[in-house]
C-alpha cells in the first residue's frame, strides 16, 4: 500500500470540498474510518473510535446548511477531552470504561462548526510523560520510525496527524505535551495563550498550565482549528475575554518585518542536527525580511525545577477526585481508607504516583513555603524575564526539543526525560502562546527524523506566530518532505512488528473501549 | 464551674447563603429534595468540570460582612482544602484560607442585662459538602446525597471572647437574627442551614494564657450548645483538678448520653495542604458590588428595635416579639405604612403592635425567611383604625377579624354590610337607656338607693338591645346621667 495515497487531505481542503459539494462528509468519514481500521494497529495512535457516531455526525453535516468553518473535517480528541456519551480514560486504567455525560467546550465549538468529533487519541496516563510510554494501554509508534516514540503526552494525536490518519487532532499542553510530540512527529503543534481556549471538559493535570491546542500538518490548518477552538467560556474562570482574530487572515496579510529573539544561554546539550535545523529556519526568516537579536531568559534555567513542583502540586490536588467512589474503577478494600488505597494504588501507573507523591510533599504543611510558594515566586521572575525579552523582540525562536525522537524504551530515567522539556517549559510557566513547526527532516541513524522549531510570542499573539510558522513551512518546503513518510505496512514487515492493541477492526472497537483493569 | 477557673469559648458558624444556584455549579441550591436531583458535572467533581463563581453568593457574603461590621477585602483568595471522604466529591473543598473575604467584625450580645461585644476573626466563603446517608435503602450500604454539595456557605469565626454557655447562646441567637434580617441565611438549625462548632478551653481565673481547647461538634440546637459547653467545661475542670491534662481533640455531643465523646485527637489531624485554587483567579470586590450590597442591606434588628422604642414608644417586650422574625418585622412596618403621616403612624404603632400580638400572631406561619399572614397589612391597619376612631368596638372588632380570616375583604365593608358600626351618638343611646330604665323601675329605685352594682345590669340590657354596638364609654356617661336623674 502506498501511504501517501491513503493520507488525509488538509483540513482546509476537506472543508472546501464538502462545502462546495464535491465530496460528502460521509465519504470523508468512511475513508477516515477505513484508514484507522487498516493502520491504527501499526501506529497505536488511537485507543478507540465509534464508527456509528462518526457516520451519524457526517450524515447530519451532509443534511445541514454546510456553513461551518470545519464542515465535514474529522477531528481526533486526546483521551482527556470529554465527549458526551464517549469514553474518556485519560490513558489510565483508573478511568477505563468511564463515559462522559457532557461535552467539553472545545467539543461544542467543533460541533458548531460542522467538524466530525472522532476517536480517542492515545496519551501518557493523565498527560504525564514525554514519550507516550506511560499509557496504560499501549505505546504509540512514531510514523517516521516505528521503533521510536512519538513524544508525549499527546503522542497519539501527533502520530495520527503525522501519519495522515486525520487532518486535525487536539492535544493538551501542560509543559510541552503538544509542542514536543509535534516536533517529534513533524507536524504543526500549538499551545495557545493560557486562557485562550476554555479548559471546561479537559481533565485537569495542572490547572494553571493546561491548555488545549491543535495538531495539523500545516500552520494554515492549525490556524483554522484554533480560530474555532478559542474564545471566552463562562464555565472556565481563567478563560480570557479577548476577541478571537481570524488567524488564517493574519497569515495571508502579514508581511511586516519583525524582530525575532534568538534564545541563547539555556543549558541544554543540543544535537548538531538541531543546531543546523534552526540555522535553516533563521535563514528563511531573515530572507523574509525579519531581523534577529540574541535574547536571554535568566530564570529559564530553573524552569524544570519550578515546573515539576508547581505541576506536581496541582496534579496531586486535581487527581484527588479519582477515589473510586463516584466513577471509574473501584477496588473495594476492607475499609474506606483501604478502598481509597487499593483503588488508587492499582488504578494509577508509576509515573502518576510519582508525581502525586512529589506534589503532596511540596504542599505539605511546613514545606509549602520552601517549595510551592518559592516556585511560584521564581515563576513570577520568569514572567518578568519574558516581559523584558519582548521589549526587545516580537517573537522568540528556539528548538522545540534538544534532540529528535528517541527510541521506545531508550530513556528509562525520569529525570533525563524531565530535563528534555527545557525549551517548552518556560512558555507554559509564563502562560504565553507557543507553537512548534517542522524545520528540518534530519538523516539520523539511517532514518529521516523531523525536528521542530519553537516560536514563542507575547500574550494573544497567536496570529503573529502562525504567520512566522507559515513562512518557515513554505520557505523550507515542509509539505513535500511530509509526503516522504515511510510506508507503514512495508516498515512493519521489515521490522517484524506486531500490531498494537490487537487487530483494529470495527467489530472490536466497542470491546476495546470497555477495557477494564 | 468552681470560681478557680474561667471558660474561654469561640464559635465557628457555618451558614448557607440563600442563593438560587450553587457556589460554583449552575445546579439548583436545594438540599431538601429527592436525593441527587440537583447535581451537575461541577457538583459531582466529574473529570474536566471547572468551578465558576456565583456572583449572587458573593454579594450575600459581602452583605453578611457589612451587617457584622467586617472589613470587606477588595481581594481575597479561594484555596483548596484537601481530605478524602465520600461526601467530598473533588477530594478537596474550595474554601478560603489565609486571605478571607471579610476580616474582623463583631456581634453585640446581652446576658442578664449586661451588654458585651463578641469580636469576629473572619468570615470566609466556601462550598458545602454532600451528605452521607446511613441506614436508608439497602441496610448494608451507605449512600451519598450530592444535593447539598456545593451550596454556598459562609463560615463565621469568632474570637474566643465568650466566657459562658449563656454568652455562647446569646451570640448564636444574635448572629442568626442578623443574618436572617440581612437576608443571607434562613437560620434553620434543624435542617442544618445554620450550624455551629464550639472551641472550649478553661484556665485559672486571671491567667492570660489559653488552656488546651477541644472542638465540639453536633451541637445544632441552642439547647445542645448550652448543654454541650457546660458539660465540656465541667469535664475539663475535673480533668485538671484530678491532675490530668486536657487533650486537644474534636468531641461530639451525644444527646442520648448527655455528654461529649472524643471523635479524633490532634495526632490524627489532617494536613489539609491548603493552596490557592488555580482554577479561580483572586476574588475581586469592586466599588459597584460593594455599593449594591450596601443599598440592598435592610435595617438590622438592633437598629429596628431602637427606632421602634424611641419613635413609636414600643416596650422592650413588644419590640422583641415583633422583631423575632424578619417577615414579622416587615409586616408590622408595612401595616404602619398605611398611616396617612408620621404622627398617625406613631399613634397607630402601639394598637397595631397589640393587635398583631393578641390576634394575628396565632395564624402566622414561617418558612425560612418568608412568613405567611392571615390578613393583609392594609386590612389590619383599617381594622385597628376603626377601633381607634371609635367606629367599631373592640369586641365587635373580633367578629370583623373572624370574618376577614374566613372570607377576606375590607373591614370597612364588613362593618357596613353587617351593621356593626358602633353607636356613639348620645341621643340614640339615651333613647335606648330610657326604654330600659322605664321597663325596670324597681331596679332603678334600688340603684338610686345605693345598689350601684346594678349598673352592669343596665349596660348589659343596652348592649343586648343594640347587639353590642353601643360605645361603652359614651353609654357609661349617658347611663350615669340618666340614673342620676338628670334626664330621667
Amino acid at each position: 500500500m502506498n501511504a501517501a495515497s491513503t493520507q488525509a487531505m488538509s483540513a482546509v481542503g476537506v472543508r472546501d470540498a464538502v462545502v462546495s459539494g464535491r465530496r460528502s462528509a460521509q465519504s470523508v468519514v468512511e475513508e477516515t474510518l477505513s484508514r484507522l481500521s487498516s493502520l491504527n494497529g501499526i501506529y497505536g495512535a488511537l485507543l478507540g473510535w465509534d464508527r456509528e457516531v462518526a457516520l451519524a455526525q457526517a450524515a447530519a453535516v451532509d443534511r445541514g446548511p454546510k456553513t461551518g468553518r470545519l464542515c465535514g473535517v474529522p477531528v481526533l480528541m486526546k483521551d482527556n477531552i470529554c465527549v458526551r456519551g464517549q469514553e474518556v480514560s485519560c490513558g489510565s486504567r483508573l478511568l477505563a470504561g468511564w463515559r462522559s455525560p457532557y461535552d467539553a467546550h472545545v467539543v461544542e465549538r467543533l460541533r458548531a462548526e460542522g467538524a466530525i468529533v472522532l476517536g480517542r487519541a492515545n496519551m501518557d496516563e493523565f498527560a504525564m510523560g514525554s514519550s507516550n510510554e506511560n499509557s496504560a494501554y499501549h505505546v504509540v509508534r512514531n510514523p517516521w520510525d516505528l521503533t521510536r516514540v512519538p513524544g508525549g503526552s499527546s503522542g497519539g494525536s501527533a502520530a495520527a496527524v503525522a501519519a495522515g490518519l486525520v487532518p486535525l487532532a487536539l492535544g493538551s499542553d501542560t509543559g510541552g505535551s503538544v509542542r514536543q510530540p509535534g516536533a517529534f512527529c513533524g507536524v504543526t503543534a500549538v499551545k495557545p495563550t493560557y486562557g485562550r481556549v476554555s479548559r471546561y471538559g479537559l481533565v485537569a493535570f495542572a490547572s494553571s498550565l493546561d491548555q488545549i491546542g491543535p495538531f495539523a500538518a500545516s500552520p494554515a490548518d492549525a490556524a483554522l482549528a484554533l480560530e474555532v477552538l478559542a474564545g471566552h467560556d463562562g464555565r472556565d474562570a481563567t478563560s480570557r475575554r479577548a476577541p478571537v482574530p481570524r488567524y488564517g487572515g493574519e497569515i495571508a496579510s502579514s508581511q511586516q518585518p519583525l524582530t525575532i529573539g534568538r534564545l541563547v544561554g539555556l543549558p541544554a546539550a543540543l544535537d548538531p542536527a538541531v543546531v543546523s535545523g534552526l540555522q535553516e529556519a533563521e535563514r528563511v526568516l531573515a530572507e523574509a525580511g525579519h531581523r534577529f537579536v540574541d535574547i536571554q531568559l535568566p530564570c529559564a534555567e530553573h524552569a524544570v525545577a519550578i515546573y515539576y513542583i508547581v505541576a506536581s502540586a496541582e496534579a496531586s490536588s486535581n487527581l484527588s477526585r479519582f477515589d473510586g467512589v463516584r466513577y471509574g474503577v473501584c477496588v473495594e478494600g476492607e475499609s474506606l481508607v483501604d478502598t481509597y488505597a487499593q483503588t488508587r494504588g492499582q488504578g494509577f501507573g508509576a509515573e502518576v504516583k510519582r508525581r502525586i507523591m512529589l506534589g503532596t510533599f511540596a504542599l505539605a504543611s511546613g514545606y509549602y513555603d520552601a517549595y510551592y510558594a518559592k516556585a511560584q515566586k521564581v515563576r513570577t521572575l520568569l514572567c518578568q524575564d519574558f516581559a523584558r525579552a519582548f521589549s526587545q523582540c516580537d517573537a522568540i525562536l528556539s528548538p522545540t526539543t534538544p534532540t529528535p525522537a528517541f527510541r521506545l524504551g531508550e530513556v528509562a530515567d525520569p529525570l533525563s526525560m524531565y530535563l528534555a522539556d527545557i525549551f517548552t517549559l518556560p512558555a507554559s510557566l509564563a502562560g504565553l502562546p507557543a507553537l512548534s513547526v517542522p524545520c528540518a527532516f534530519a538523516d539520523w541513524e539511517g532514518v529521516k527524523l523531523p525536528l521542530g522549531a519553537q516560536l514563542i510570542g507575547p500574550s494573544l499573539t497567536e496570529g503573529r506566530l502562525f504567520a512566522l510558522a507559515d513562512t518557515l513551512y513554505r520557505g523550507l518546503d515542509i509539505a513535500s518532505q511530509q509526503l516522504q513518510l515511510p510506508d507503514p505496512v512495508e516498515a512493519t514487515a521489515r521490522l517484524g512488528l506486531k500490531p498494537l492493541g490487537g487487530e483494529w477492526s470495527d467489530a472490536r472497537i466497542a470491546e476495546k473501549g470497555g477495557a477494564h483493569v | 464551674m468552681s470560681s478557680a477557673f474561667e471558660a474561654v469559648i469561640g464559635l465557628e458558624v457555618h451558614a448557607q447563603l440563600l442563593t438560587t444556584t450553587k457556589l460554583f455549579c449552575p445546579a439548583e441550591a436545594r438540599f431538601t429534595d429527592v436525593p441527587n436531583t440537583h447535581i451537575g458535572p461541577v457538583t459531582l467533581g466529574l473529570p474536566g468540570a471547572l468551578p465558576a463563581v456565583n456572583e449572587a453568593a458573593i454579594r450575600l457574603a459581602v452583605m453578611a460582612g457589612l451587617a457584622l461590621g467586617c472589613d470587606v477585602q477588595r481581594e481575597s483568595i479561594f484555596a483548596r482544602k484537601h481530605y478524602f471522604y465520600p461526601d467530598l466529591p473533588k477530594g478537596y473543598q474550595i474554601s478560603q484560607f489565609d486571605r478571607p473575604l471579610n476580616v474582623g467584625g463583631y456581634v453585640d450580645i446581652e446576658v442578664a442585662g449586661k451588654r458585651k461585644r463578641v469580636t469576629l476573626e473572619r468570615i470566609h466563603v466556601e462550598e458545602d459538602a454532600a451528605k452521607n446517608l446511613h441506614g436508608v435503602g439497602s441496610a448494608s450500604l451507605s449512600h451519598i446525597d450530592f444535593n447539598r454539595a456545593g451550596i454556598p456557605l459562609i463560615e463565621i469565626v469568632s474570637n474566643p471572647d465568650m466566657a459562658s454557655s449563656e454568652e455562647a447562646e446569646a451570640y448564636l441567637r444574635s448572629l442568626r437574627e442578623i443574618l436572617m434580617f440581612a437576608g443571607v441565611n434562613d437560620g434553620n438549625l434543624e435542617e442544618g442551614s445554620f450550624r455551629c462548632d464550639a472551641n472550649v478551653s478553661i484556665r485559672p481565673v486571671g491567667s492570660k494564657t489559653l488552656g488546651t481547647r477541644t472542638e465540639l461538634k453536633n451541637i445544632n440546637s441552642f439547647r445542645f450548645v448550652r448543654k454541650a459547653i457546660d458539660y465540656e467545661i465541667a469535664r475539663q475542670e475535673s480533668v485538671i483538678v484530678s491532675g490530668g491534662q486536657v487533650v486537644q481533640e474534636t468531641r461530639s455531643w451525644n444527646e442520648n448520653e448527655q455528654k461529649t465523646v472524643a471523635m479524633r485527637s490532634k495526632e490524627f489531624a489532617h494536613d489539609y495542604r491548603y493552596f490557592p485554587d488555580p482554577d479561580l483567579p483572586p476574588l475581586v470586590i469592586d466599588e459597584t458590588l460593594l455599593e449594591h450590597a450596601r443599598v440592598a442591606l435592610p435595617e438590622l434588628p438592633e437598629a429596628l428595635r431602637t427606632r421602634w422604642k424611641s419613635v413609636y414608644g414600643l416596650s422592650d417586650y413588644d419590640a422583641g416579639v415583633l422583631s423575632a422574625h424578619p417577615g414579622l418585622a416587615r409586616f408590622f412596618e408595612s401595616t404602619l405604612a398605611h398611616a396617612a403621616d408620621e404622627a398617625a403612624r406613631a399613634d397607630a404603632a402601639k394598637p397595631v403592635a397589640n393587635y398583631l400580638q393578641s390576634e394575628v400572631l396565632r395564624e402566622v406561619s414561617y418558612d425560612g425567611l418568608s412568613a405567611q399572614f392571615p390578613v393583609t397589612p392594609k386590612a389590619l391597619f383599617e381594622l385597628v383604625s376603626l377601633v381607634m376612631s371609635g367606629e367599631l368596638s373592640s369586641k365587635l372588632a373580633k367578629q370583623v377579624y373572624a370574618e376577614l380570616l374566613a372570607r377576606g375583604g375590607s373591614p370597612k365593608a364588613i362593618v357596613a354590610a353587617q351593621g356593626l358600626s358602633q353607636i356613639s351618638d348620645r341621643g340614640e343611646l339615651l333613647a335606648v337607656v330610657q326604654d330600659i330604665l322605664t321597663a325596670n323601675p324597681d331596679k332603678v329605685a334600688a340603684y338610686r338607693q345605693g345598689k350601684l352594682g346594678l349598673k352592669g345590669f343596665f349596660v348589659g340590657q343596652v348592649m343586648q338591645r343594640t347587639a353590642g354596638r353601643a360605645n361603652p364609654q359614651a353609654l357609661g356617661e349617658v347611663l350615669d346621667a340618666a340614673l342620676a336623674g338628670d334626664s330621667a
